[in-house]
C-alpha cells in the first residue's frame, strides 16, 4: 500500500494494514489497542454463545437422531411433541414453582439479612463472610450436603424425632421436595442478595432518614417509605437475576432428587438435559430450549418495564 | 514512536510474544517426531511395508484406558504393520461426539459402545456387520446374552468383559442377626425371611440397618426385569422386541409385588437410607444388597474392610440373573486393509489372554464360556458367584435406559407413596413402557 494517491493531501492516514502497527500515530494506536480489546470478547461472545443460540432453532426444526445422518426439517412437530407431553408440562409447571417460590423468598431473605448486617457494628466482616461463602462453595458439594441431612435416617430427622414431630419424608415426599430443593437455592444465593442490598443500602443517603426522623416517621415508615423505594433499582436488578437463576434451576435438582419423586421436582433444564444427553434426542431438547429462552425473555421484558417504570415515576 | 503513559508498544511485545509462540510450537514439535520417529524404526525392522494406523474409541474409565494402552503396546510388537491410537470421551459426550466426528470423516475403526445403544447405531446404518469368517462360532464360544449383540440375523458387535448381578451381603451383620455367614439365602423365601431379621430398627421405629437394601433406581429395575421376572417364568419383550410381554402372564405381577414388598409390607428397606443403597452396604447399614460385579472394585476402594461375601441370586421356578457389557464394533465406513486391521485388532481384543487381563485389571467378566469357565475364577470367592451365573444371564433390549428406570421408578413410587394398588400401578408400567417402544419402532418403521 505504498500508493496513497487517492488522498494524496493526508499522507498520515494510512490504513493501518501494510502500513506496519508501528508507524501509526498514538491515537491510533490507543483506538487499535481499546477496538481490538472489545473485539476479541464480543468475537468469542458471538461465536461461543450466539451462534449456538441460533444454531439450536434450527435444530429445534429438525429431527435430530444423534446417530442418523439425515436430519430432516418437520416444522414444529418438535414443538406440537413437547407441548402434549404431560412431563414437559409439569417441567414448566414446576419450575413456575422454583422462581414464585424461590424469588421472594431469596429477596426477602437477602433483605432482612443486609438490614441485620447494617446494624450490626461489630464482627460485621465476620457475619458477612459467614453468609457469603455458601453462595462460593461447589453446587454440587452443597446438594450432596444436604441431600445427606435430609435423607430419612439424617440428622434433621433425629431432630424433628426428638422434638416429638415425627420422622419427615423430605426429599422422598412428592409433596415437600420441591420446597427443600428451593430452600436450598435460598440458602445457598443469600449472599449473593446480602451484598447487592448492603451495597443498594448504603447509596441511600443518611440525610433522608435523619429528616425522616426530625419528622417523626416511625422504623417502619423510614423502612416503608425511603429504603423500599430507594432500593427499587437494585431489586430490579435481583428480581431479574433470581429470576433467571430459578428458570434455569438444574444443579440442584439433578443431585437432590434427580427431578423425583414421581417427577415432581423436575425443571424444564433437566428435562432438556434428560432428553438431549439421555435420549440423545436434540431436536425436542433444543425446542425446549427455545420455550424457555421465550419465556425468560418475556419474564425479564415485563419485569423490566412494570419495576422500570416504577422506578422511573420515585 | 510515542512514549506516553498508554503506550502500545506492539513492536517489543509481539516480538517476544511471537519468540515465545515459536519456543513452545519448537519444543512441542520436536518431541513428539522423536517418539514417533522411534517406534517406526521398530516397525521397520519387521516389516518393510508402511504400518497402517488404526483408531479405537472408548469412554473414559480410568482402568479400562490404562488397560487398552499396556494392550495396544501388546498388539503392536505381534503385529508391527498396525498401529493403534486410542481416543476417549467422557461417558456423557459419547454418543454426541460420536454423531458429530464421525459425518465430519474422522471417525474410528474399531468403536466400543454400550450394548443398548446397538440397535440405534445398526438402524442408522453406522456399524458393518463383524466378517463371518474372521468370527466364527461365537454362538457356541460366548455365554447366550451375546444374542443382544445379533441383529437383522448378524453379530454386529462382540464383548470383551461383561458385568452380572449378584447378591452382596455383610457377614458380620449375617452373625450379628443369628444367621450363618456361610448360608446367604438362596430362594425368594428365604431372601424375606433372612431380610426379616436382619433387619434393626430402634426404639421410634426408625431403620437402623436395613436388611435387604432397597434402591429402585439403582440395580433392582434390572433385577425386576432379567432376574425376577425370568425367575417367576415370565418374559421381557417378545423376540422382536416390539411387544413387552411383562404383563402377558401372572408372573410379571408376582415378580413386580415381591420386589415392592420388602419396602412396603416386610419393611426391611427404604430408599434414600444412607443416600443410596450401595453406599447404605459399604458403610455397614445394609446387610444384603443386589448390585452388580463392578461394585467388587469399589467396595475394595471405599470400603476394604467390610466382611462381605458373594452368592449367585436367590431363584424361584428358575434361575437368572442380568448381564449387561460394553462392545466392540467396527463402523460401516471402515474397508480394505483398515477393515482387515480393525479385525485383527478385535480379534486379539477377545482373545482369551485380554479376557484374562479384563478380569484381573478391569474386573469385568469373561464373556467366553472357555475363559470364563477356568477353575482358578469358578473357584474365586468373589467372582465365582458371578460366573456361575453367566449361564442363566439375560441381557434385556431397552430403547431408552434413563426414560425406562424412571418409569419404573415412578410406578414403585407410585404405590410407596400415593398408595396405588400394586396391580393398578403395575399395568400403568407396562402400558407406558409399550408406548416408549411403540413410538422408537413407529420412528424406525417409517425411515425404512
Amino acid at each position: 500500500m505504498r500508493s496513497t494517491g487517492v488522498i494524496p493531501s493526508r499522507p498520515k492516514r494510512r490504513l493501518w494494514f501494510g502500513s506496519g502497527i508501528g508507524r501509526l500515530n498514538y491515537r491510533h494506536k490507543q483506538r487499535l489497542f481499546i477496538y481490538g480489546g472489545l473485539l476479541i470478547p464480543l468475537i468469542y461472545f458471538v461465536v461461543i454463545r450466539i451462534l449456538p443460540i441460533l444454531y439450536s432453532f434450527n435444530v429445534s426444526f429438525r429431527e435430530w437422531g444423534m446417530l442418523s445422518p439425515d436430519k430432516p426439517f418437520v416444522g414444529f412437530d418438535n414443538y406440537a411433541t413437547l407441548l402434549s407431553d404431560p412431563l414437559f408440562l409439569k417441567s414448566l409447571v414446576n419450575t413456575g414453582i422454583y422462581v414464585v417460590v424461590g424469588v421472594p423468598a431469596q429477596l426477602i431473605a437477602g433483605l432482612i439479612v443486609a438490614l441485620l448486617l447494617q446494624q450490626v457494628v461489630k464482627l460485621r466482616g465476620l457475619f458477612r463472610t459467614a453468609y457469603f461463602i455458601p453462595y462460593v462453595t461447589s453446587v454440587v458439594a452443597v446438594s450432596w450436603i444436604f441431600r445427606w441431612l435430609l435423607m430419612k435416617n439424617g440428622i434433621v430427622n433425629a431432630l424433628f424425632i426428638e422434638l416429638g414431630l415425627g420422622p419427615q419424608s423430605f426429599l422422598y415426599s412428592p409433596s415437600q421436595a420441591i420446597f427443600w430443593i428451593i430452600a436450598v437455592m435460598v440458602w445457598q444465593n443469600i449472599g449473593f442478595q446480602m451484598l447487592i442490598f448492603l451495597a443498594g443500602l448504603q447509596n441511600i443517603p443518611k440525610l433522608y432518614y435523619e429528616a425522616a426522623a426530625i419528622d417523626g416517621a416511625t422504623g417502619w415508615q423510614r423502612f416503608v417509605h425511603i429504603t423500599i423505594p430507594l432500593l427499587n433499582p437494585v431489586m430490579l436488578l435481583s428480581v431479574v437475576m433470581a429470576s433467571i437463576g430459578f428458570l434455569q434451576s438444574f444443579t440442584q435438582v439433578l443431585n437432590m432428587t434427580g427431578g423425583g419423586p414421581l417427577d415432581s421436582t423436575i425443571s424444564v433444564v433437566l428435562h432438556i438435559y434428560n432428553l438431549a444427553f439421555k435420549s440423545f434426542d436434540m431436536g425436542l431438547a433444543s425446542a425446549a430450549t427455545v420455550i424457555l429462552f421465550v419465556i425468560i425473555l418475556m419474564l425479564t421484558l415485563v419485569q423490566l418495564k412494570v419495576l422500570g417504570s416504577r422506578f422511573q415515576q420515585e | 514512536m510515542e512514549s506516553g503513559y498508554f503506550s502500545f508498544r506492539p513492536s517489543k511485545t509481539l516480538q517476544l510474544l511471537i519468540a515465545g509462540l515459536l519456543l513452545l510450537s519448537i519444543t512441542a514439535c520436536s518431541t513428539k517426531p522423536s517418539e514417533e520417529s522411534g517406534s517406526v524404526a521398530v516397525t521397520a525392522s519387521g516389516d518393510q511395508t508402511e504400518p497402517i494406523t488404526i483408531e479405537y474409541w472408548q469412554y473414559e474409565f480410568p482402568a479400562k484406558v490404562e488397560l487398552i494402552n499396556t494392550l495396544i503396546q501388546e498388539f503392536e510388537t505381534e503385529h508391527p504393520n498396525i498401529k493403534v491410537k486410542q481416543t476417549n470421551f467422557p461417558y456423557d459426550q459419547y454418543n454426541q461426539k460420536v454423531a458429530t466426528l464421525v459425518p465430519a470423516g474422522k471417525g474410528p475403526d474399531v468403536i466400543n459402545l454400550y450394548y443398548g445403544w446397538l440397535p440405534k447405531y445398526v438402524q442408522s446404518g453406522y456399524l458393518q456387520p463383524l466378517p463371518e469368517s474372521s468370527f466364527p462360532g461365537i454362538a457356541e464360544a460366548f455365554f447366550p446374552f451375546v444374542d443382544t449383540a445379533k441383529l437383522n440375523g448378524s453379530y454386529y458387535a462382540l464383548p470383551t468383559g461383561v458385568r452380572t448381578l449378584g447378591l452382596f451381603y455383610n457377614k458380620d451383620l449375617f452373625t450379628k442377626a443369628g444367621l450363618d455367614p456361610d448360608k446367604p439365602p438362596t430362594t425368594w423365601e428365604a431372601l424375606v425371611s433372612d431380610a426379616k431379621a436382619l433387619t434393626e430398627t430402634d426404639k421410634n421405629g426408625q431403620l437402623v440397618t436395613e436388611g435387604f437394601a432397597w434402591e429402585p433406581g439403582s440395580q433392582l429395575h434390572h433385577w425386576f426385569r432379567d432376574g425376577l421376572l425370568y425367575q417367576a417364568g415370565g418374559k421381557d419383550t417378545s423376540e422382536d422386541r416390539r411387544k413387552i410381554l411383562w404383563n402377558d402372564t401372572p408372573a410379571g405381577l408376582e415378580a413386580f409385588k415381591y420386589l415392592v414388598d420388602f419396602a412396603t409390607v416386610h419393611k426391611v428397606g427404604i430408599n434414600g437410607f444412607y443416600t443410596d443403597d450401595a453406599n447404605a452396604f459399604k458403610t455397614g447399614h445394609a446387610a444384603i444388597n443386589v448390585d452388580g460385579s463392578y461394585r467388587l472394585g469399589s467396595i475394595k476402594k471405599d470400603a476394604p474392610d467390610l466382611n462381605f461375601a458373594v452368592a449367585p441370586l436367590p431363584g424361584y421356578k428358575g434361575k437368572s440373573t442380568q448381564a449387561s457389557f460394553w462392545a466392540n464394533a467396527i463402523p460401516a465406513n471402515v474397508t480394505g486393509e483398515k477393515l482387515e486391521a480393525a479385525t485383527t485388532f478385535l480379534q486379539f481384543l477377545i482373545s482369551k489372554g485380554v479376557q484374562e487381563q479384563w478380569v484381573e485389571k478391569v474386573g469385568e467378566l469373561p464373556a467366553q464360556k472357555e475363559v470364563a469357565l477356568q477353575d482358578k475364577y469358578v473357584n474365586d470367592p468373589l467372582l465365582g458367584p458371578f460366573i456361575s451365573q453367566l449361564n442363566d444371564a439375560n441381557a434385556h433390549f431397552f430403547i431408552d435406559e434413563t426414560q425406562e428406570r424412571t418409569l419404573f421408578v415412578n410406578a414403585v413410587d407410585e404405590v410407596l407413596l400415593n398408595h396405588v394398588p400394586e396391580e393398578q400401578a403395575f399395568n400403568d408400567l407396562v402400558t407406558k413402557t409399550q408406548k416408549l417402544y411403540d413410538d422408537y419402532w413407529a420412528k424406525q418403521d417409517k425411515k425404512k
